[in-house]
């Protein structure tokens, strides 16, 4: 049991959290996020040159080969300065996909464009009616000469709009399991509605109508991606996990500091012992997802069980519970100021809420976990 | 990183797993995960059978007795010691007076209270509360006047955790009134069967005589009895309070209660379906157990940066609050699987020697009762209001 950083590890952590505090301040994110593309390419190309697109993906394909750790201390501090880049949907999550179901051929293909920071890949699992259960896509895909023809409608695809490749789920006849298909978002018969998110990053919908992808645009095998899509959730709320922890640290120090600095009635208000008990509350709930981020962490890369499972939604549940009170705490504590979109904070407490809208809320993993709960007969007492 | 435990510490694990199945008497661990009352005679058998293995005094050094364990090694030994039924260890001896005689005792002093601690001949007390001093422990009245080679005590101490059982207290008192609050107090070693000394049951509202009031009326302690220096009991105090909460978190016992909030919710049916197929009763479970993991990786958290010897700061704090939280959570939870089958009062069920047919289960007499007694982990040990009140001034500086 070690809970240290090696010394590569630590130099990771360092360089994102350098690069961030110098290149992100929250006015420069502003504009940002006033600009047309909805994010820093030039922050992007930094992280690219740096190796740090590359982190999450394998070494076979030009990639640095971390694990969930590494994912973790990169995302921590992209959560810290509440960064745009949709760097967890591309790099972690369509990535591990392809990663995992994708044929060698599509993986070299692929995944060294992803790598290098030149390819941004997006995920197109939610429709109107799938709320975090992807298995439930509605989307068809109906075989075609040489290929086939999507149809349907995508939700809030969160990158979609700057993706050079989407990963679509759709659904090959009824009684089947989901696919997963390679799409251009330039093909004819593909719509995007673009937006940005109430967090900050850009989203879009999709409209597919008959889109014609090749044969070879289907990722693993046809109505099996269920699994894959799963685990690669596993993996990627994982990394969430640390982004909202990144996120939380930070609303959490400038509340502290203000309830250092701001005076009524004549002092300080963190003086007041209401105030201080709901931040000492606050304090133990940060620590808490503190340490289920590191053990979300440290089995995100874990073979495929139940423990595994379990252990990726408390992480999730605790994560998100923790989310939301320092969120509505931080702005609480805050007053008036809290509210105001010319504040970091307020900003931090919309990206920790909305947090808890990708890949599962408090609920879904409260129901996973209850689903997967070991009784005692079954249990076989675990060391370690 | 790495969340794992090493090949040594699951080789000890499994060594005290199997010392445990060997020699834990199943009559003892029965009334334990039924959550009966342990009788002094149950806990001084199966403290002799530890000191007989030599992990009794777990936390005292080598040269004293103690196992020499790493802080890995002791989290292991409990989490064992809980999920198979032992009684939580009675800690007012071997692990309160004892760290502090070993850390500002006399070399007479450990000669001879020591050994007595080990040997189970001595059954200690803690004299901390009074009437008027709970949270604000300072703020004690006890008095201890110099009188020649004696000190003359006056004055009472309550919330006293099986007195009853005790041949001895250690208590603070105060022996400068004039001085501030924190300066006047000593730390003194008191045998139970001095003239002057009066122990009154208080019956808790689950009818258990776990609690008593301790009355000292011109009680005469020899001065050698003094642990430390005159006036500089807090010091004592302070030392002692940072091993009560270590380890407060309790992870072992709520694992093990939550083992047996499983099978009760297996047991129990609800309109004829079992309780734990509920799947509003089984999310509650299944909540608690998600926070009970988070605490425990906390816990490990700490212990992995404590492992060279360190003692924990206020992270311990939380600990407190969230592990009494958790077993507060369970121990309603388990009230709750019960339904009307939590009313009945039925004390002789809870007694020790209890040996004949429950009214209704085995498990149903206890969960009540048991709920209504742990009220006291959010308040002994400094309360949880307390906890953060040190937590917002030592670690958020407020």
């Amino acid at each position: 049991m070690n809970f240290e950083l090696n010394e590569e590890q630590q130099m990771l952590a360092d360089t994102v959290e350098r690069l961030v505090r110098n290149t992100y301040g929250f006015e420069q994110r502003e504009g940002f996020y006033q600009s047309p593309q909805g994010y820093s390419p030039d922050f992007w190309r930094q992280l690219s040159e740096l190796g740090i697109t590359s982190v999450p993906i394998a070494t076979d394909y030009e990639g640095f080969g971390g694990t969930g750790v590494e994912n973790m201390l990169v995302m921590k501090e992209l959560g810290r300065g509440l960064c745009l880049e949709p760097y967890l949907h591309s790099q972690v999550y369509a990535a591990g996909l392809i990663q995992q179901l994708g044929s060698l051929e599509q993986r070299q293909q692929i995944l060294p464009s992803v790598a290098s920071g030149e390819q941004l890949l997006a995920v197109a699992d939610e429709e109107a009616g799938t709320h975090f259960h992807p298995e439930a896509s509605e989307c068809t895909a109906v075989p075609c000469e040489r290929g086939w023809r999507l149809s349907g409608h995508k939700r809030v695809v969160i990158g979609g709009e700057l993706a050079h490749t989407i990963l679509v789920t759709a659904r090959m006849s009824d009684g089947d399991g989901v696919s997963l298909f390679l799409l251009d978002p330039a093909a004819e018969g593909v719509s995007r509605t673009g937006y940005p998110c109430i967090d900050g990053p850009k989203a879009c919908d999709l409209e597919l109508s008959g889109v014609y992808v090749e044969a070879d645009a289907l990722i693993g095998p046809a109505g099996k991606a269920g699994p894959a899509l799963a685990y690669q959730r596993g993996r990627a709320l994982a990394a969430q996990c640390a982004e909202a922890l990144g996120s939380m640290e930070e609303a959490f120090r400038l509340t502290l500091e203000y309830l250092k600095t701001r005076q009524q009635f004549g002092s300080p208000i963190g003086r007041f012992q209401a105030l201080q008990h709901r931040m000492a509350e606050m304090r133990g709930e940060l620590e808490l997802a503190r340490s289920m981020t590191i053990l979300a962490a440290c089995v995100a890369d874990d073979p495929d069980s139940s423990e595994r499972s379990r252990r990726l939604a408390a992480a999730k549940f605790v994560v998100a519970r923790a989310s939301e009170l320092i969120a509505e705490q931080s702005i609480q504590l805050h007053g008036g100021i809290g509210m105001t979109w010319e504040y970091s904070l307020a900003h931090h407490a919309k990206r920790l809420v909305m947090l808890t809208h990708q890949f599962g809320d408090d609920d879904f993993h409260l129901g996973q976990y209850s689903a997967l709960l070991e009784l005692p007969r079954q249990a076989s007492r675990q060391v370690a | 990183m790495d969340i794992h435990f090493t090949p040594e510490e699951l080789a000890f694990r499994s060594e005290v797993r199997a010392f445990l199945e060997q020699n834990l008497p199943a009559d003892i661990a029965g009334k334990v995960r039924l959550g009966r009352r342990l009788s002094k005679e149950d806990h001084q058998r199966w403290q002799k059978i530890l000191n007989k293995q030599g992990w009794y005094a777990v936390n005292w050094p080598v040269e004293y007795g103690g196992t020499g364990w790493s802080v890995v090694q002791k989290h292991i030994f409990d989490e064992e010691c809980a999920a198979a039924g032992a009684p939580r260890l009675v800690a007012f001896g071997v692990n309160m007076v004892a760290p502090v005689i070993i850390r500002f005792g006399t070399p007479a002093q450990k000669e001879f209270y020591l050994p007595r601690i080990l040997s189970s001949e001595d059954w200690w007390c803690q004299g901390y509360s009074e009437p008027g001093a709970g949270s604000d422990l300072a703020s004690l009245k006890t008095r201890a006047e110099r009188d020649g080679d004696f000190y003359v005590v006056n004055g009472q101490k309550t919330w006293t955790t099986l007195g009853q059982h005790a041949n001895r207290i250690f208590c603070l008192v105060r022996t400068d009134p004039a001085a501030k609050k924190q300066e006047g107090i000593s730390f003194l070693l008191i045998d139970m069967d001095t003239p002057g000394i009066t122990v009154r049951p208080i019956i808790t509202l689950d009818g258990e005589h776990e609690v008593n009031e301790v009355f000292f009326d011109n009680v005469r302690v020899p001065v050698e009895n003094l642990v430390g220096e005159e006036n500089k009991g807090w010091t004592c105090a302070k030392y002692l309070l940072t091993h009560e909460r270590t380890g407060q978190a309790g992870i072992g016992l709520s694992k093990a209660a939550l083992a047996h909030l499983k099978d009760i919710a297996s047991a129990e049916t609800v309109a004829g379906r079992p309780l734990i197929d509920d799947p509003l009763f089984r999310a509650r479970i299944a909540e608690v157990e998600m926070r009970l993991m988070a605490v425990e990786m906390s816990t490990l958290r700490i212990l992995a940066a404590t492992r060279d010897g360190g003692v924990p700061g206020a992270e311990s704090s939380l600990l407190k609050i969230q592990g009494s939280e958790i077993r507060q959570a369970i121990s309603g939870l388990m009230r709750k699987a019960l339904g009307p089958n939590a009313l009945p009062f039925l004390e002789p069920e809870l007694e020790p020697d209890f040996g004949g047919e429950p009214l209704y289960r085995d498990y149903s007499a206890s969960p009540a009762s048991q709920y209504f007694n742990l009220r006291k982990l959010s308040i002994y040990g400094g309360s949880n209001e307390i906890q953060k009140n040190i937590i917002a001034k030592q670690v958020l500086e407020l």
